[in-house]
């Protein structure tokens, strides 16, 4: 990491508002930075202007109505956020949900998760200057949004899942358009690796910037593809097994050094694992029905009951206390984003300003999940 | 020696950029993906959810609805108002105001769900602008009528 060249000579410092505005923050997130020249003294997040009140809305409805909420935060993978939510209801509340359904949660999660990370991938080559990229990852993301429009009804904040099931069945349409997705995405890898992977501009602005060890992120909460840049293994489908992963063969890409670099890869292979998992949970599909019986007026029993889903971007985790009545009396969420940004001051100390635009889109931030 | 790593590096560096330009020189012969958006429209799927509206039913020809309220019940953004009333010589309410505040509707589907008379369905308007809030307050009983 190079040393801010004037590192005591104070005069000389200004601050730098980088948003709430700014493209390569991808949302209304301000980041107030202390400069020394082109150096970041010290990057400091400021929260807040996006900020929608999403617990506190829950603490306020009965919970099915919390629904369409969960697919508001993280709007570029909003079916794992489905997810999380139905799966704590269905545990509080005992309910079975038929394996077709978990099945297609599975299936539909995975897709959007490779939504997101094609997202993400054409957006922070977008931050680095290469325009073209995003071009070609955003026909491949039409691609998943048309198959899950059909499927889900919308395009971006999906409310699909209920709970006990899913809203609607999938059909052959489906899963033949899903396979041919497969091949399709399959076959555009290699033209990613010549284009970005192997591209010099773009490893020399990524290579070695913004380390963060395992260590660190553990002491930050860190969670999704930054720790496992990091080199640890860490992911809630494997270590935390939920829904019906633990059937599906697939792989936990990991880093070595923790840089830029290897998050970008890691994200990048992931999108492989995750049509593996897409491909075997396809083949393995279960007949039956789609939707468990469940109560019209589900009250929920007093308690309270924890969910944890891997997110495009990290763990996932909504925390319940019920006071037996059908409002709950808390929601608590935790999200990934949240404290994936809190590592930015003390990885960014000391950058270059257009490293620290790289090593910001290396976390994958999304803000209006880190405001919900 | 340092030199030569450089003049590797030189050298590797301006394939890769070379090799880029292929894939992009490759994408230029293809067909264009892109719509013209506004001169040429996409098919909308019919499952697509967009906001809703009252429908007949096929046998009888009349909407359905015997304003139970179930549908203004579950929604979470309190957008949709019915009302109804007993007319004479009728066995069910009928329905005499159904309006849809679609600026605070989430496109959840809870309503359609929830109708126990399969009363209301989404409508495959996606392409909705306008200049003021009171465009997107809808009379649904209106539109339906003006469905014919
Ligand atoms: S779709 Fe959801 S938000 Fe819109 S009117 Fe129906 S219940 Fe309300
Ligand atoms: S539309 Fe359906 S749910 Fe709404 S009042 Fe009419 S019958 Fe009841």
């Amino acid at each position: 990491m190079p040393e801010p060249c004037r590192p005591d000579s104070k005069p000389h410092r200004f601050f730098l508002n980088m948003g709430p505005q700014h493209p390569s923050t991808h949302g209304v997130l301000r980041v107030i930075l202390e400069m020394d020249g082109e150096y970041v003294v010290d990057p400091q997040p400021v929260l807040g202007y996006g900020h929608r009140m999403h617990e506190k809305m829950a603490e306020c409805r009965p919970w099915p109505q919390f629904l369409p909420n969960t697919g508001r935060m993280d709007y570029a993978a909003a079916l794992p956020y489905n997810h999380g939510y139905v799966a704590l209801i269905e545990r509080l509340a005992g309910i079975e949900v038929p394996l077709r359904a978990e099945y297609i949660r599975v299936i539909t999660s995975e897709l959007n998760r490779i939504a997101s990370h094609l997202l993400w991938f054409g957006a922070l080559l977008l931050d680095l200057g290469a325009f073209t990229p995003i071009l070609y990852s955003f026909d491949d993301r039409e691609q998943i949004l048309d198959i899950l429009e059909d499927i889900t009804g919308s395009r971006l904040t999906y409310c699909y899942f209920r709970v006990g099931g899913v809203s609607k069945d999938i059909d052959d349409k489906f899963v033949e358009r899903t396979r041919a997705f497969i091949k399709r995405l399959r076959g555009r890898f290699p033209m990613y690796e010549k284009l970005v992977n192997g591209n010099i501009i773009f490893i020399k602005r990524v290579e070695d910037i913004g380390i963060i060890d395992a260590d660190m992120c553990r002491r930050y909460g860190a969670t999704g593809p930054v720790i496992r840049g990091a080199g640890v293994p860490y992911d809630i489908r494997k270590s935390e097994p939920y829904s019906v992963y633990p059937e599906f063969d697939f792989e936990i890409p990991v880093g070595s050094k923790g840089d830029s670099m290897d998050r970008f890869l890691v994200r990048f292979q992931e999108m492989e694992q995750s049509l593996r998992i897409i491909e075997q949970a396809l083949d393995k599909l279960p007949e039956g029905p789609f939707m468990a019986k469940v109560p019209k007026k589900l009250k929920l029993p007093a308690g309270d009951a924890n969910f944890s889903v891997e997110a495009a971007r990290g763990e996932l985790a909504y925390y319940l206390i019920s006071d037996g009545s059908d409002v709950p009396y808390r929601l608590k969420i935790r999200v990934p984003s949240y404290s994936n940004l809190s590592l930015l001051p003390e990885m960014c100390r000391g950058m270059l300003l257009s490293d620290l635009v790289a090593a910001m889109g290396s976390l994958d931030l999304v803000i209006p999940e880190i405001d919900r | 020696m340092k030199n030569n790593g450089y003049f590797k590096e030189l050298f590797v560096g301006a394939k890769s950029l070379l090799v880029g330009l292929g894939v992009t020189f490759k994408a230029f012969t293809q067909p264009i993906v892109t719509v013209q958006y506004p001169r040429e429209k996409l098919e909308i799927t019919p499952n697509y959810r967009g906001h809703i509206e009252l429908v007949r039913d096929p046998e009888t020809g009349e909407c359905p609805c015997i304003v139970c309220g179930m549908c203004a019940r579950t929604c979470p953004c309190g957008c949709i108002t019915v009302k109804g009333e007993k007319k004479e010589g009728e066995k069910r309410k009928s329905l005499t105001v159904f309006q849809l505040d679609f600026t605070k509707c989430s496109l959840c589907g809870l309503c359609v769900e929830s109708c126990p008379k399969a009363a209301i369905d989404f409508s495959q308007d996606y392409n909705i602008a306008g200049f003021t809030r009171e465009e997107f307050h809808y009379d649904l009983i209106k539109r339906l009528e003006e469905r014919g």
